[in-house]
């Protein structure tokens, strides 16, 4: 699905000097996979996200996706080939209404029911939505719910979500895992990339990439890793306050 | 008998959502002619007969009923005043569409300044939209400038909606309110510019009475090498509350001079002013581009969503 050779990225440090935040890193992908990566905060987890969904441009190294050369893809194009991306801190438009989003993620016209089917599998009653604007009046943790749901919209083969947890927790981790798993179930194929901390993520990994100081410190299977992350900072554990609801619907 | 040829009904859509005549009182005006008129049992409209122009009046208690008097303008170097009078009796609830498309493939300048004036009564409720546009590629600009004044009586409210998004090439918009006690104004302008054209927005609105509200809102974009200034200014001259809000996305070479204005002349007034500028964000791009938008693609969607 997507295969990384030797990527680097490099930027230019307030002191003038060349910072390497990404080093070497070679990846494989598997088709039909849930990868979460993980590692300590500024371990270039981010910046990798970004260089595969075409944000950034490596200074080294080629990306591969389905076997084709992406290196020099734009963002548009690699959209349009099938990668998709949940951005950490979502983006808020004036005037652009939630269902609005839904239907540029979808690429077509959609139906009020297809629309509310989106937004009820991140728990959000549809209804309340239709005519809300994605700007300000929206929490954060509705906006970072809003972004999955346009990545449900739009069935990439490759999801790539950053910190997809970060300000849900009113919702719970619980239903965002329904999502991924459900993503899984229904998209063929296709495989989704995490970056998490979180533990209850990590936990629902087939495999699990630890990166630190821009390198692969190491990788594996669920079983093999996560023993060896547990009690540091790149498992946290989920707040246990919060229930999960049955099924991961909204209720409405 | 309307006359009206494709370039007409084609401003007829724009400005006014005009595919045929329209239901209720109406005055289309076409290169300064009257193109087709009728007044109802409630609403009567009669030509003036100093100047060029029109008097709408709606009487007492009319519900449900609007109002049409679009102007197109096909004719280049043709140059107009045209003063039009409202005057919409106590409890009425209308829908005033007006509104002015110019196409001017020729040389010369072709230019419409409407005056409007609306007398509102007592607890009156008024729509008014206004759309101008222009089109035609003609070195004569299309230039439009419009002037409306509104008396408010107690108790009366307008809603007034006005927009101009494309080919107008000069406008200096100017309106003024006043406004008695639980009086209510709400103004939502939409704007874009580009090329080379120029377009000056001034607002004056008086808040004379006791709980009387302005809501003054513009929304625009500058693209290419244009220009807008936008200048709103709301007096507090009884306890009241006033807002005025300018947000503008500016693009290419574009300038935008926004200059808020609050005046308190009572210590219960409450008046407030926002004004924001800036370009569009890059991550609104990308998360777009994300979704498989092009950067143009992108751009387009950010702008009709800003102006919608």
């Amino acid at each position: 699905m997507l295969k990384l050779e030797n990527v680097s990225f490099q930027v230019l440090a307030d002191d003038d000097k060349e910072k390497e935040i990404i080093r070497g890193v070679n990846l494989h992908l598997p088709a039909g996979k849930l990868v979460v990566i993980t590692g300590p905060n500024g371990g270039g987890k981010s910046t990798l996200a970004k260089l595969i969904a075409g944000i950034e441009s490596p200074t080294g190294g080629r990306l591969f996706f389905r076997g084709e050369d992406i290196t020099e893809k734009s963002i548009t194009e690699r959209a349009r080939l099938g990668i998709g991306y949940a951005f950490q801190h979502p983006v808020r438009f004036k005037g652009i209404r939630v269902p609005d989003l839904i239907r540029i993620a979808a690429g077509k016209p959609l139906s009020p029911a297809d629309a509310c089917e989106y937004l009820s599998a991140v728990g959000l009653c549809a209804r309340d939505y239709i005519d809300r604007e994605v700007n300000a009046s929206l929490s954060g943790g509705e906006l970072k719910r809003i972004e999955i749901a346009t990545l449900l919209a739009r069935k990439p083969a490759l999801s790539v979500f950053d910190e997809p947890e970060a300000g849900i927790d009113l919702w719970s981790f619980q239903n965002l895992i329904t999502v991924f798993q459900h993503m899984r179930d229904t998209i063929e194929d296709s495989s989704i990339l995490i970056i998490s901390h979180q533990e209850r993520i990590l936990n629902i990994a087939d495999e699990i990439i630890v990166l630190k100081d821009g390198r692969v410190d190491r990788r594996g299977s669920r079983d093999e890793i996560l023993p060896t992350l547990l009690g540091t900072a790149a498992a946290i554990p989920g707040c246990g306050r919060i229930q999960p609801m049955e099924g991961g619907g909204a209720q409405c | 008998m309307l006359k009206l040829d494709e370039i007409q009904k084609r401003l007829l859509r724009e400005v006014a959502d005009l595919h045929t005549v329209p239901e209720g009182a109406y005055n289309i005006r076409s290169n300064s002619q009257s193109a087709g008129r009728q007044s109802t049992a409630n609403i009567e409209i009669t030509p003036k007969t100093d100047v060029s122009g029109l008097d709408i009046r709606i009487k007492p208690g009319t519900k449900n009923e609007s109002v049409h008097i679009p102007v197109v303008m096909t004719e280049s170097g043709l140059k107009e005043i045209v003063y039009n009078d409202f005057y919409i009796g106590d409890d009425a609830d209308v829908v005033i569409v007006a509104g002015c498309g110019i196409d001017n493939c020729g040389t010369a300048d072709s230019q419409h300044d409407g005056i409007h004036r609306f007398f509102v009564g007592k607890n009156a409720h008024i729509k008014y939209v206004e759309k101008h546009y222009g089109s035609g590629d003609g070195a004569g600009k299309r230039i439009l400038n419009p002037v409306t004044e509104v008396y408010q009586e107690e108790g009366s409210s307008m809603e007034m909606e006005m927009v101009q998004i494309k080919g107008v090439d000069d406008t200096e918009r100017v309106t003024t309110a006043e406004l008695a006690a639980d009086a209510r104004l709400v103004v939502r302008e939409r704007l874009m510019t580009h090329g080379e054209q120029r377009a000056i927005s001034t607002y004056a609105v008086a808040l004379n009475g006791k709980n009387a509200t302005a809501d003054v809102v513009s929304r625009s974009v500058a693209r290419d090498h244009s220009y807008q200034k936008f200048d709103a200014k709301i007096a507090g001259n009884a306890p009241c509350r006033g807002h005025t809000e300018c947000d503008s996305i500016i693009m290419d070479e574009g300038r935008i001079l926004a200059v808020p204005g609050l005046e308190a002349n009572d210590r219960d007034a409450m008046l407030v002013h926002e004004a924001a500028i800036g370009k569009i964000a890059g991550d609104q791009l990308i998360k777009l581009m994300t979704l498989g938008l092009t950067e143009q693609e992108a751009e387009e969607q950010i702008i009709n969503g800003f102006l919608q």
